[in-house]
């Protein structure tokens, strides 16, 4: 599992690159989350976020997640979420997120074919 | 053989209906034809027509001939061409008359023909009393039944438009009876469910009664329905239902009504009134009165309602009533009374023992056998005593970032030690780990030496998470819904969703200050909470 100050892992399968979000998702994890984006962008169009290892996200990381939906837009990337539990889940919809980026159940299911 | 006159008519000697007689000139060609009696002209005898009086003492058949007597009914029989009269007695009452026209030889009755007909009318009196008193008590039966029938329409309208059930208000003991009189008043009440929980309250009562008071009733109840929701504000939704009524209402009724609005979570009561009873509210010091005044529905265009505002504090209770209560009168006429109405209510518990400690009273003030004059209403809503808060946990953490996250933890552990089952512990872990970073951050600036308090209680019901900050001088600002899509279009910063996460995880949030320190206290409920809330984005 990634934590701050490390490199997140990157992964490209299937189409997509796919990130596999640090255990917390706030200001300390903001800058390897913003290289991460970098590095799957710069290889895929789709962008998938693996939420399955996080067990926190504060409204700063909230905001990290807005930040980066606020880049792919700008850019042309289509962002995907999966592996989510009930609880960010509800965030998600509460604070809309989930409005501008489609969320998955499973890595399978974010990367088939749309 | 006797030449009949064409009919008879009988004379009603009892009830309202003016005595009445009536004879036809005799018609030769038809002379022998006993006719049906509605193509025959009237003639009526007035009951104090002298010739009634002549008539009942007369020893038999009567003519017309030679009789000296002042009476408007001589004349019209004259007119008709009777020549005798043969009264028909029945218990020393009047009740018909045979009236015969000329004898077709052209000779006068004989002693025989008086003695036969004086015979037949002595067998025709008591069928034909017999006959009119089966009719009467026809009319009475049919009377009757439409007057039952019109009340069981009345009350059917009635019931259609109470409501079924009372709310279900977490905290609050809902109770109502509507009892009504024989004759159907135009008494209602009402539940509405409004924005944010709110709920709207509505008791009022239409002039009258029966089927007019029951449709008025109806359309009153359908108006504040259909107008609540859209202004909520119970004195614009007065005026607005005034607006409607007035005009469109019979000239000679009118409604009285109290429309409140409740936060039930809060116990926050707004109210308006249109010439309704006041409502009662039992605190702690005493019964008091709710005082708002206002004109009574569809009187005058233009009313307006002023409103008025108060809270219900744990174990207060609220009592809406009509008039048909205070006003009832015990067999001696002495008037149950609102102070003795004030006074019952302090004395029994809200819910549904307030109201059969009411209808007890009543009982007894009235005796047995009373005979209910107008139609009982009663709903209490009574906020359940709040359980005084327990604390649960105190501890205190520098302000450093990060901490945050001991305090969720702390916290989540404070709560599970309790041996507190709360559904949606992830939620106010989130509400705590975001009011905690606020309080570090914008409270106390990162400035390690001073803490940030952190208490938890708990009561029955709910469980308490109070943080506090030296932020007193600063004011915390209303969590709003941020935009979005701004964000996204990178027209705005991607940050600001602290106050509308908090706001979004527990039931309530309560900011004050005190001196230098700030507290927010967030509240999360254990039953009856924000589970099913979710979702709303979608």
């Amino acid at each position: 599992m990634a934590t701050a100050g490390e490199r997140l892992r990157v992964r490209s399968a299937d189409g997509a690159a796919v990130i596999d979000l640090p255990s917390e998702v706030d200001a300390a994890t903001e800058t390897v989350l913003r290289d991460a984006y970098t590095e799957a962008a710069a290889a895929k169009r789709t962008i998938a976020l693996n939420f399955a290892g996080v067990d926190y996200i504060n409204s700063t990381g909230i905001a990290i997640i807005v930040g980066m939906l606020a880049r792919a837009r700008a850019d042309g990337h289509i962002v995907r979420a999966f592996g989510l539990s009930d609880h960010y889940r509800e965030i998600f919809e509460i604070t809309r997120l989930s409005d501008f980026m489609a969320i998955y159940p499973s890595e399978s299911s974010a990367l088939g074919p749309r | 053989m006797l030449s009949f006159a064409r009919s008879l008519r009988w004379v009603r000697g009892r009830g309202s209906e003016p005595t009445a007689s009536s004879a036809r000139a005799t018609d030769r060609s038809t002379a022998r034809q006993l006719h049906r009696t509605a193509e025959t002209p009237r003639v009526d005898i007035a009951p104090n027509d002298p010739l009634v009086m002549y008539l009942m003492s007369a020893p038999g058949p009567v003519a017309l001939d030679g009789l000296q007597l002042d009476s408007p009914a001589l004349r019209d029989l004259r007119a008709a061409g009777v020549k005798l009269v043969v009264p028909l007695v029945s218990q020393g009452e009047l009740i018909g008359t045979f009236n015969l026209g000329p004898h077709l030889s052209d000779q006068e009755y004989s002693v025989d023909d008086r003695r036969l007909l004086d015979k037949l009318a002595a067998q025709a009196a008591p069928a034909l009393r017999v006959a009119q008193l089966v009719r009467e008590q026809e009319a009475e039966v049919r009377a009757r039944e439409r007057l039952e029938q019109e009340l069981r329409l009345a009350h059917l309208i009635q019931q259609q438009f109470l409501p079924r059930k009372v709310p279900d208000l977490p905290g609050w003991q809902v109770a109502a009876f509507y009892r009504p009189a024989r004759q159907v008043g135009g008494d209602f009440y009402d539940f509405i469910d409004l924005a944010d929980g709110q709920i709207g309250l509505v008791v009022g009562d239409v002039t009258g009664h029966g089927v007019p008071a029951a449709l008025v009733m109806a359309t009153t109840r359908s108006a504040i329905r259909s107008e609540a929701p859209r202004l909520v504000a119970p004195g614009a939704v007065l005026a607005r239902v005034n607006e409607l009524l007035h005009g469109d209402m019979p000239s000679n009724m009118f409604v009285t009504c109290l429309f409140a609005l409740l936060d039930p979570v809060r116990g926050r009561l707004r109210f308006a009134n249109a010439g309704h009873d006041l409502p009662y509210v039992r605190r702690a010091a005493g019964v008091v009165e709710l005082r708002a005044t206002g004109m009574p529905l569809g009187i005058m265009a233009d009313s307006r309602y002023a409103e008025a505002e108060t809270v219900l504090a744990p174990g207060e209770g609220l009592l809406l009533h009509s008039d048909g209560l205070a006003e009832a009168h015990a067999p001696d006429h002495a008037m149950f009374g609102f102070p003795r109405l004030r006074d019952e209510m302090g004395r029994h518990q809200g819910g549904q023992p307030l109201i059969d400690g009411l209808l007890e009273a009543l009982d007894r003030f009235t005796g047995p056998g009373w005979a209910q004059e107008d139609d009982i209403t009663l709903v209490t809503l009574t906020r359940s005593a709040r359980s005084e808060p327990r604390e649960i946990a105190s501890f205190a953490v520098p302000s450093r970032a990060g901490n945050e996250r001991v305090v969720m933890d702390r916290v989540a552990e404070a709560i599970a030690a309790a041996g507190i089952d709360m559904p949606g512990l992830a939620r106010i872990k989130t509400a705590v780990g975001e009011a905690a970073m606020n309080a570090i951050e914008h409270g106390n600036r990162f400035s390690e030496e001073v803490p940030v308090g952190v208490q938890v209680l708990a009561t029955d019901d709910e469980v308490l998470v109070r943080i506090t900050d030296n932020g007193g001088d600063r004011a915390m600002p209303e969590p709003s819904q941020p935009d979005l899509e701004a964000k996204l279009a990178g027209k705005e910063k991607p940050r600001g969703w602290g106050l509308f996460l908090i706001k979004n995880m527990v039931d309530d949030v309560n900011v004050r200050t005190d001196g230098p320190r700030r507290v927010i206290e967030l509240v999360a409920r254990l039953k009856g909470g924000r589970d099913g809330d979710s979702g709303r984005a979608s």
